[in-house]
């Protein structure tokens, strides 16, 4: 599947496209193969996300996990910070990107 | 320290105006962000792998207590709460919003502070020895020189488009603190047979995907020709340098293609064309600029004796305390790596800290090390107990600069866009290893530099023992170095072999300090081991 992924123009926060507006959680991803190129379009010029790139991901229990390790830091928050993450009290959530 | 008259400050106030309304534009949406980009980088705003981050300039690594509560507040109020200090002697801020960004430049512009040519193509923040003006061992204070390229490079015209990034470090001692030989242009402020002063200029230097030792191209310029025969250096550069292969446009490859004999003409006869149009600066201004960096007030019956009879302390002492040239005093290094620790993160209350400190007890000042810790210049022996009181009870007061704990690592894949894999995991898990082991203390020096990717923030090719990662298939994966030195032995480390995971590559640089344990001869560092027994003892009982 394919996710697509950018900054919040303001706050610079990461965001996932959810199929009809932006989350911080990857979890809240749709799959967008084929369309990611005309929501990023669209998306961006109306600056509901800064620097929109589609990247590859897999379902995992349900929910999308990105492919590649940078975009789960990405997804995540620092390994090295876990109460700046986006899950501060998932002791697990460690496995879950590396 | 040097401090802004009255056009540095309208300089940077009128930039702060103008990036302010850059911003305002982009969220607006009158500006596209290929439009933005080039402007908020030239603000050193960049878009990370978690949010805006921006860089701070500290020019020369020298920074008031003022300044450090500044840098604190800023922190507190638009970061969370922590910056991270930096192989450049900046500090670096990981989760800034762009709505912010104009009103934290200009709480920066009160304090004489900015974060210009921390980014892009031109000459960055200037880098010097971190003890400068204190060491026992230097001619004269590399600083005033420093300051002399930073206001000649600021806003440059010529030079704010360069081919790539450059980098300048200017140090004033044999020994070198600064890794000046692996700069764009090092800088070495000597005398020659007559007593004068004058600079040694090295150029083509760096780290990177292609790292380079700056040969020596001029043994001595005058100091009355410091800023020309710079300007020469550069304009050949700008003139040759590769604009159509970002990985070779370097000044380093241009030299090493153009070969340093034939770059040293070039720049002879430009440095000639350069003296008749008058570009240098009077040498009042350098006059000017020195009286900025007049020794503090030392007292004369500052006292020598300390009391030792504490061991923490007495450790503390002997590994981060280094030789002053005033009699009485010592600079001391505030560790910003604590065993297990993020390397080069100080909190918002640490800075605040290290900022009363510094008034208290080193005349307010500060200095940023490359190695990511933070120097008070001029403590009273006296005083020494009573900092390291206050330090150790705040976590500051690792007793470690530069043993195996004390690690240089980029931010590396938990923090930036470019890096292919982790560093601080890496760096927390050898510091845990080797505490936990005991053989810090027998190890003596031995520095150790992780980067997350070829870009090399984290000099490992000038690490003792290096650690670069890689991606292997979308697998962190990590190459062990050997032999690299950013001192004045510089030497560039070189692969073991096959790399390693997470967890292999801290077994593999325990086994290389065993090596190292076992074949030492009385005296030598892991550094001289190495170059004494070679690679292939390490090869062999790291591959078998």
């Amino acid at each position: 599947m394919r996710l697509l992924t950018g900054n919040d123009l303001k706050t610079g926060a990461v965001t996932w496209w959810t199929g009809s507006d932006w989350s911080l959680h990857v979890e809240d991803a749709a799959d967008v193969s084929g369309s990611e190129d005309e929501i990023a379009r669209r998306e961006e010029s109306a600056r509901r996300v800064n620097a929109p790139n589609a990247i590859d991901a897999e379902l995992q229990d349900g929910s999308p996990r990105p492919a590649h390790i940078k975009d789960r830091v990405r997804a995540l928050g620092p390994t090295v910070r876990p109460d700046l993450t986006l899950k501060p009290a998932d002791p697990e959530i460690g496995n879950w990107v590396i | 320290m040097y401090q802004y008259d009255h056009y540095d400050q309208a300089m940077v106030d009128a930039r702060v105006e103008e990036f302010r309304d850059q911003a305002r534009r982009r969220l607006e949406g009158q500006l596209t962000e290929d439009q933005f980009k080039p402007l908020r980088l030239m603000n050193g705003l960049y878009l990370q792998l978690h949010a805006y981050m921006l860089r701070v300039a500290i020019p020369y690594g020298t920074l008031n207590g003022r300044q450090m509560h500044a840098l604190a507040d800023i922190a507190d109020t638009y970061d969370r709460g922590y910056g991270h200090f930096t192989t450049r002697q900046n500090i670096q801020y990981n989760w800034i919003k762009l709505e912010d960004a104009a009103d934290i430049l200009a709480d920066l512009a009160k304090v004489e502070m900015h974060a210009i040519q921390t980014s892009g193509n031109c000459i960055r923040n200037i880098s010097s020895d971190h003890f400068a003006g204190a060491a026992a061992d230097e001619r004269v204070d590399p600083r005033p020189y420093a300051e002399l390229l930073r206001q000649w490079s600021s806003f440059h015209p010529e030079f704010s488009y360069l081919p790539r990034k450059f980098k300048i470090a200017v140090i004033a001692s044999d020994t070198d603190r600064a890794a000046m030989r692996l700069h764009d242009i090092g800088i070495n402020i000597l005398r020659n047979d007559s007593g004068e002063l004058g600079a040694a200029f090295y150029v083509g230097g760096g780290m990177g995907r292609t790292p380079m030792i700056a040969p020596l191209i001029r043994e001595f310029v005058p100091l009355d020709q410091l800023v020309t025969y710079a300007e020469a250096c550069l304009r050949v550069y700008n003139r040759y340098g590769r604009r159509d292969n970002k990985y070779k446009a370097r000044i380093k490859i241009l030299v090493h293609e153009m070969g340093a004999e034939e770059y040293a003409r070039q720049v002879d006869a430009e440095f000639a064309h350069l003296l008749e149009q008058g570009v240098e600066p009077p040498l009042a201004e350098l006059e000017r600029i020195k009286t900025f960096f007049v020794d503090p007030a030392f007292a004369s019956d500052a006292g020598a004796d300390i009391d030792r009879s504490d061991s923490d302390f007495a450790l503390w002492l002997d590994r981060n305390t280094v030789a002053h040239k005033a009699p009485g005093y010592t600079s001391a290094v505030i560790s910003l790596k604590p065993v297990g620790g993020i390397p080069g993160d100080a909190t918002a209350e640490q800075m605040h800290l290290m900022a009363d400190l510094a008034r208290n007890y080193s005349f307010d000042e500060l200095r940023v090390m490359h190695t990511q810790n933070i120097v008070l210049p001029h403590v009273r022996k006296a005083d020494l107990h009573n900092l390291w009181t206050a330090l150790d009870a705040a976590g500051l007061g690792s007793p470690n600069l530069g043993t195996v704990e004390d690690i240089i690592a980029c931010p590396g894949l938990d923090y930036c866009s470019l890096a292919n894999a982790r560093s601080i995991p890496i760096a927390q898990q050898i510091s845990e290893r080797f505490a936990a082991s005991g053989k810090t203390e027998a190890l003596g020096q031995l520095k150790l530099k992780i980067s997350g990717c070829i870009n090399a923030c984290g000099h490992h090719h000038a690490g003792h023992i290096g650690i670069l990662g890689v991606d292997r298939k979308g697998v962190e994966n990590y190459q062990l170095l050997l032999g690299g030195s950013e001192a004045e032995d510089v030497s560039l480390a070189k692969i073991t072999g096959p790399g390693f995971d997470e967890a292999g590559i801290v077994d593999a640089v325990e086994t290389a300090a065993d090596i190292y344990l076992r074949e030492r001869q009385d005296g030598e560092r892991f550094l001289d081991t190495y170059r004494r027994i070679g690679m292939d003892p390490f090869k062999e009982a790291l591959y078998g």
